[in-house]
């Protein structure tokens, strides 16, 4: 019994590690990238079309992972991401400080929108300053769907409720999805819900959303996107020159050209402004 | 109930053109969710085998504990998989995260358990005398032992289905280790997430019809073996 036992925890540990090895030898490891960013930028459909272009430019092989900012940062501080693509300025400067970063670009921005069900019970249409719409909101009793994952989109969202000075977290009228932007905001069309969102997935998702944009043009509400290289000094195995590649890629004429048009034939308006060279500060002006 | 009729045309429509994308991510489901069936019917089926025909103490927390696994949370086999094979955890000198291959992994241990639990439970099922008998009639250990599989054939087969059927319909682990990388591991299942959440529900249908599909014609061909077996 024994043996058989023993012949048998051979041959099926060969079988699972040939099957393993055989299936990770497709693609080497120094041409992979492992790029960690935010779920705007995946539901958007933009990475779709500026990925394809990269590998064939450079012959490396990106692999994105879309998460909320808050988890790519937590990616790359681990030595688990090689590049970002972020859009949490406040959280990436602590980043870049901590050291566990080389660089930090500005890549592109959009804007934050507050959209909400069109009878906007609320009476937010058209306000300027997003903390006054967040405070009517607040008073009004609606529902205000929140990402509450520690995206971009939530920090944002809780720079503005801070400003406000209103207490949202365990109130009624306050409720989290833990989700990407393109779930939360079908969670809250469904609820007829408040939800503050990136003007990308709110234009590529808006055929089927009850929803309305409500509140937008504050400088408050910039959504700014940067490419942040994660430092090979603190982790050895991080694929620095696969990074640089991918950041450089990012900045250069040719995406920022494709940045510029993508989104025009379907939605009419770009989804996002290409911004390489410039400097965050200067966008606020817009 | 406009949005179902326009995601199952939309399903026989990507089915029917055979759209390279569609097709690439359901083979792939296919290929992972099929090689982990595997690997989990090899560990499964043996060493549900071998604790089933085997007396040694403690043997019921052993059983226990493979039952317990039968309900093991692919979200947690996921995150526990990810930090084995993360760069810097202790299993990431092999590399494979966010490949087909962690995929497997971490499916072969969602399924592992289920046909080990469903193995253990159909060879106990079987008359002790059987044994006797089988090496009675002069059956070496391993002729006896490959009597009792196929005596037990009919729960075995069931086994296959709810371990494939376990992995093929998982996502929390696949999205997880896999990363849902387009044309590389986005299966069926992450795909209808990621559709989902960009809003094209039509497509996101689309793929929940064609892996509901696949799961029928799996079961379907394994219920024939299965069904073929004459009534003892």
């Amino acid at each position: 019994m024994k043996r058989t036992a023993g012949i048998y925890l051979i041959i099926w540990t060969a079988v699972i590690l040939s099957g393993v090895f055989g299936l990770s030898s497709e693609c080497r490891a120094e041409k992979n990238v492992i790029l960690a960013t935010t779920t705007s930028t995946q539901d958007s459909g933009l990475l779709d079309v500026l990925i394809p272009i990269f590998e064939k430019r450079t012959g490396y092989f990106v692999k994105t992972i879309a998460v909320g900012s808050g988890q790519a940062m937590a990616m790359g501080q681990k030595g688990e991401a090689d590049v970002l693509l972020v859009h949490s300025p406040d959280a990436e400067k602590k980043f870049v400080t901590d050291g566990s970063s080389i660089s930090r670009r500005l890549v592109m921005h959009n804007d934050f929108i507050v959209v909400g069900p069109s009878e906007d019970q609320a009476k937010i249409r058209g306000m300027k300053s997003s903390v006054e719409v967040f405070k009517k909101i607040a008073s009004s009793s609606n529902l205000f769907i929140s990402r509450g994952d520690n995206s971009g989109t939530h920090s944002k969202e809780k720079t503005i409720w801070k400003a406000a000075n209103i207490k949202y977290e365990g109130e009624k009228w306050y409720q989290q999805t833990g989700l990407g932007m393109g779930q939360t905001l079908n969670v809250a069309s469904e609820k007829k819900a408040y939800t503050l969102a990136d003007r990308g997935t709110y234009l590529a998702l808006k055929k089927r959303l009850g929803l309305d944009i409500l509140a937008e043009g504050d400088a408050v509400l910039l959504n700014i996107y940067h490419v942040i290289e994660v430092n090979p000094a603190k982790w050895p195995k991080v694929n620095a020159a696969g990074a640089r590649a991918f950041a450089d890629f990012m900045i250069s004429r040719e995406a920022q050209g494709i940045i510029k048009i993508f989104g025009v034939n379907r939605f009419g308006s770009p989804l996002f402004f290409p911004d390489a060279g410039k400097r965050a500060e200067e966008l606020g002006s817009r | 109930m406009d949005l179902i009729i326009e995601g199952i045309k939309k399903a026989f429509y990507l089915l029917i053109t055979l759209d390279t994308e569609v097709m690439g991510i359901t083979l792939l489901s296919l290929k992972v969710s099929g090689i982990a069936t595997l690997i989990s019917l090899f560990i499964g089926i043996s060493v549900g085998t071998i604790v089933a025909l085997s007396e040694f103490p403690g043997k019921k927390i052993v059983v226990s504990l493979i039952n317990t696994g039968m309900g093991l949370p692919p979200v947690v086999v996921g995150l526990f998989v990810t930090i084995f094979l993360w760069r810097n955890g202790p299993l990431g000198f092999l590399g494979i995260l966010y490949t087909p291959a962690a995929m497997i992994l971490a499916q072969a241990i969602i399924a592992t358990p289920i046909v080990m639990g469903i193995t253990l439970a159909a060879m106990q099922q079987l008359p002790k005398k059987l044994r006797l008998q089988i090496l009675a009639l002069g059956a070496t250990r391993l002729q006896m032992i490959w009597t009792l599989i196929k005596e037990a054939r009919l729960p075995l087969l069931a086994a296959i289905m709810a371990g494939f059927g376990g992995v093929i319909s998982e996502i929390g682990a696949s999205i997880m280790v896999g990363g849902n990388i387009k044309g590389y591991s986005r299966v069926l299942t992450t795909a209808t997430v990621m559709e989902t959440s960009r809003g094209n529900f039509d497509i996101a249908i689309a793929l929940g019809i064609i892996l509901l599909l696949l799961a029928y014609f799996i079961n379907l061909i394994l219920t024939h073996v299965q069904q073929r077996v004459r009534p003892r």
